[in-house]
């Protein structure tokens, strides 16, 4: 894809923003707004990789990997380079693995308006510092992704969501081989199961699960405990007003329900030196945290 | 193992010898830090840590062994205290001179970090010394019905900081992920001696990802201390299969006809010829030394899932051509399998006693022509070659078999590992896919990257290392070393 465009937008010296579809947080007020080329490049099945313009929408890419039997491992909405900049993976990171794993080369536009590249295009790669794992979760903060090269996956021949009430749902994690997703809810586990449909059924079976509709509503703040700690930290929260992934240490409810953990600040100073690093003037997405 | 080279290196960050002698200040530092007999400096020890197992040789000034991450961060800035470089060792097993000290370094040796620290069975991950060897980790979970992922070939005797240093795969990374996608977080010593945790249990923290950036920085960041592994559940079914193939060719689409169904295998491993016949004479498994290629293709998973896949893949086999197909019928039967495929390196010295094993991945679509052409190139320049690779994933491992007393044969091994490496980029692939960047490869990098690329690269290195002296001039070629070969060691090939 020829980012020559998108990197002359980009430019060199003022304060930019960049906004895809706007689902994920979008631009950054009062500055000037980019947005990045859309289109898939190529799908190549046989490799499981696909390349498109980071403005791609995710549903569009989907869409167009359904129809060879595949999909990209990044949550639904929004656009590709959305999704990668924010780097939250959906419920579904226990089986499928995290989004920021999904991204195999990158070629964004750097704070001198540069065209970068990061990684490379097959689904092994240790030629060299893994930029890439820096830009997913970046939030646009040390470049703006032009075009990505991802990894795909193969669809499972059969999904099935599956429910059942329990008070202890650490015991059924532990009896469940290879889930894709385990929520609890307070009340409930919500299992999500993948593969040959008689492997799924007895999967099911055996751990006394029953089939359901879907996983519950997800309330709208996403917080990061140690998985360990789920159980304990939701033991305080009422039922219905949580959502906690299994296995993963998340655990979506209330903004204010679990207090936020505080940044190291050893950790903090290491991330300064990034930012320093790759946009020293502050230019890239001006006031966003990473 | 490998052709070891007697010459020895050019230094290129000059210690000072009243700096590294056994009665210098380092050494008498870290001797007051440490203790007596966990800092080294005879010359017989310092010998025995000049290299990894790549086939270049460095010096080390001193060797040092802590035992906690305070004595990691005692001699860490004990080193940049005297403007001393260190590198951080594990197994040594390192193929791309990632563990070469240079110039007189500080070797910090973790191999008595050994510890498993704690497993959660449930939530199934373990913090881990770096010192721990990968296979050690597998076998002390296995009572739980888990193990770590990532299964590189030299698993017995590799350690997993070495694993992360170099974010090392294994013939299961195909459908497992390589070892970024199992490590959580890390304790790591900064080279400047503050000690931060990358990374986290669960969760997607804000900020950063530094743990992803940290993995595979070849020891350029900083040394992990304490590491956080995701462990993976067992198979409920293991099926092993072996095809052969009149021509590579026919096995490599096998390869890719396998994927586009929509079957991603535990397992895809593919060896040539000539690596069959040094394996079958090393093993005895039976296997069918006159067949041009060996396709072994593992499946794993539920119960009708694999037997739905091994049907499938059979078939698959069998349009392509495959003149006979073996399914182990026993874990004995698996199990010498494997150990076939991963004892291979071992078997080929009862061809040549030398060997160098290269490593560099293209897209599948391109194995049969990449493969052709190091056919060609190594008998261009008169070299036997033998193929064992990750065909899954298009990691080719040609291994160039000679013999070091041959007058002239060094020279012709490094020219034709260099011209392999060039057409697995042109080809649309990449320099290393599993043994990193390290010496080896550290000035074939503008093959791969423009200088806005590798500087942005140096961006996220200088972030971490402030100092500079975490095992420096390794990975990024210095814009004017670029093209000079003499600081180098012997051994390389650029």
């Amino acid at each position: 894809m020829d980012l020559t465009a998108f990197a002359a937008e980009v430019a060199t010296d003022d304060p930019v923003t960049i906004a895809g579809l706007g689902t994920r947080g979008g631009a950054v007020a009062g500055v000037r707004c980019v947005s990045a080329p859309r289109g898939i490049e190529w799908i190549q099945a046989d490799e499981m990789t696909v390349s498109c313009g980071a403005g791609t929408p995710v549903d569009e890419l989907s869409a167009a990997l359904a129809a060879v039997g595949q999909r990209a491992v990044l949550p639904a909405g929004g656009t590709v380079g959305g999704a990668l900049a924010v780097g939250r993976s959906g419920i579904r990171r226990l089986g499928d693995g995290a989004v920021r794993d999904v991204l195999l080369q990158a070629r964004y536009v750097g704070a001198d308006g540069v065209v970068v590249k990061a990684g490379g295009p097959t689904v092994k790669n240790v030629s060299g510092f893994d930029v890439c794992r820096l830009l997913v979760g970046s939030h646009g903060t040390i470049g703006f992704l032009g075009d990505v090269i991802l990894r795909t996956r193969p669809i499972a021949p059969h999904a099935a969501w599956f429910a059942a009430p329990t008070d202890d749902p650490m015991a059924v994690f532990a009896a469940v081989h290879r889930p894709v997703s385990v929520l609890w809810d307070g009340t409930h586990v919500h299992v999500l199961l993948e593969g040959h449909h008689l492997d799924v059924v007895e999967r099911a079976m055996r751990t006394g699960l029953v089939e359901s509709d879907g996983p519950p509503p997800l309330p709208a703040a996403r917080h990061s405990v140690r998985p360990a700690d789920v159980v304990r930290v939701t033991a305080g929260l009422r039922s219905g007003t949580f959502v906690a992934e299994l296995g993963m240490g998340v655990v979506h409810a209330a903004p204010d329900a679990i207090p936020p953990t505080a940044v190291d600040p050893g950790v903090a100073a290491i991330a300064r030196r990034v930012k320093d690093g790759f946009d020293p003037t502050g230019r890239l997405n001006p006031g966003r945290a990473a | 193992m490998t052709a070891a080279s007697a010459t020895p290196a050019t230094p290129t960050h000059p210690v000072s010898g009243a700096l590294t002698a056994a009665d210098g200040p380092v050494a008498a530092a870290l001797r007051s830090a440490l203790s007596d007999d966990r800092v080294r400096t005879t010359a017989t020890e310092l010998g025995l840590y000049r290299r990894d197992a790549s086939n270049i040789e460095g010096s080390a000034g001193i060797v040092c062994f802590p035992t906690s991450t305070a004595e990691v961060r005692a001699a860490v800035r004990i080193a940049v205290d005297h403007g001393m470089p260190f590198v951080a060792r594990g197994s040594g097993t390192g193929l791309a001179g990632g563990a070469t000290p240079l110039g007189g370094a500080l070797v910090i040796t973790l191999t008595k970090m050994n510890r498993i620290l704690s497993v959660d069975p449930v939530n199934r991950l373990a913090w881990v010394e770096p010192g721990v060897l990968n296979l050690d980790l597998t076998r002390a979970v296995a009572v739980h019905g888990l193990h770590f992922a990532p299964d590189p070939s030299s698993q017995q005797s590799c350690s997993i900081g070495g694993n992360l240093a170099n974010n090392s795969g294994g013939p299961h990374c195909l459908a497992d992920g390589v070892t970024s996608a199992h490590v959580l977080a890390a304790e790591v010593v900064m080279p400047d001696g503050d000690v931060v945790v990358l990374g986290s249990e669960g969760g997607e923290t804000d900020g950063y990802d530094l743990r992803g950036a940290f993995v595979g920085s070849e020891g350029m960041c900083g040394i992990a201390t304490r590491i956080c592994v995701r462990l993976t559940q067992n198979p409920p079914d293991v099926r092993t299969m072996l095809f052969d193939f009149d021509t590579v060719e026919a096995g490599a689409q096998t390869v890719s006809a396998i994927i586009a169904a929509g079957m991603v295998p535990a397992a895809l491993e593919m060896m040539d010829q000539l690596c069959v016949q040094a394996v079958e004479a090393y093993i005895h498994a039976g296997l069918p030394v006159d067949a041009a290629a060996l396709l072994l293709v593992e499946v794993a998973g539920p119960v009708h899932g694999v037997a739905d896949e091994v049907e499938r893949i059979v078939a698959i086999a069998r349009e392509h051509a495959c003149r006979t197909v073996r399914v182990a019928q026993d874990e004995a039967e698996r199990a010498l399998i494997w150990k076939g495929r991963k004892t291979a390196f071992g078997a080929v010295a009862r061809i040549k006693p030398n060997y160098y094993l290269h490593d560099t991945v293209v897209p599948r679509r391109a194995l049969p022509d990449v493969l052709r052409q190091v056919y060609e190139i190594a008998d261009r320049h008169g070299i036997l070659v033998m193929n064992v690779f990750h065909a899954g994933d298009g990691n080719l491992h040609p291994l160039l078999v000679f013999d070091k007393r041959e007058p002239g044969v060094l020279e012709r091994v490094h020219a034709a590992g260099e011209e392999i490496v060039r057409v697995s980029v042109a080809a649309g692939g990449v320099l290393s896919g599993e043994h990193g960047i390290g010496l080896e490869k550290r000035d074939l990098m503008p093959l791969m990257f423009a200088p806005a690329d590798l500087a942005a690269q140096a961006a996220l290195r200088a972030a971490f290392d402030t100092t500079g002296l975490a095992n420096p001039t390794k990975v990024l070629p210095s814009p004017s070393s670029c093209g000079d070969s003499h600081e180098v060691p012997e051994g390389a090939w650029i």
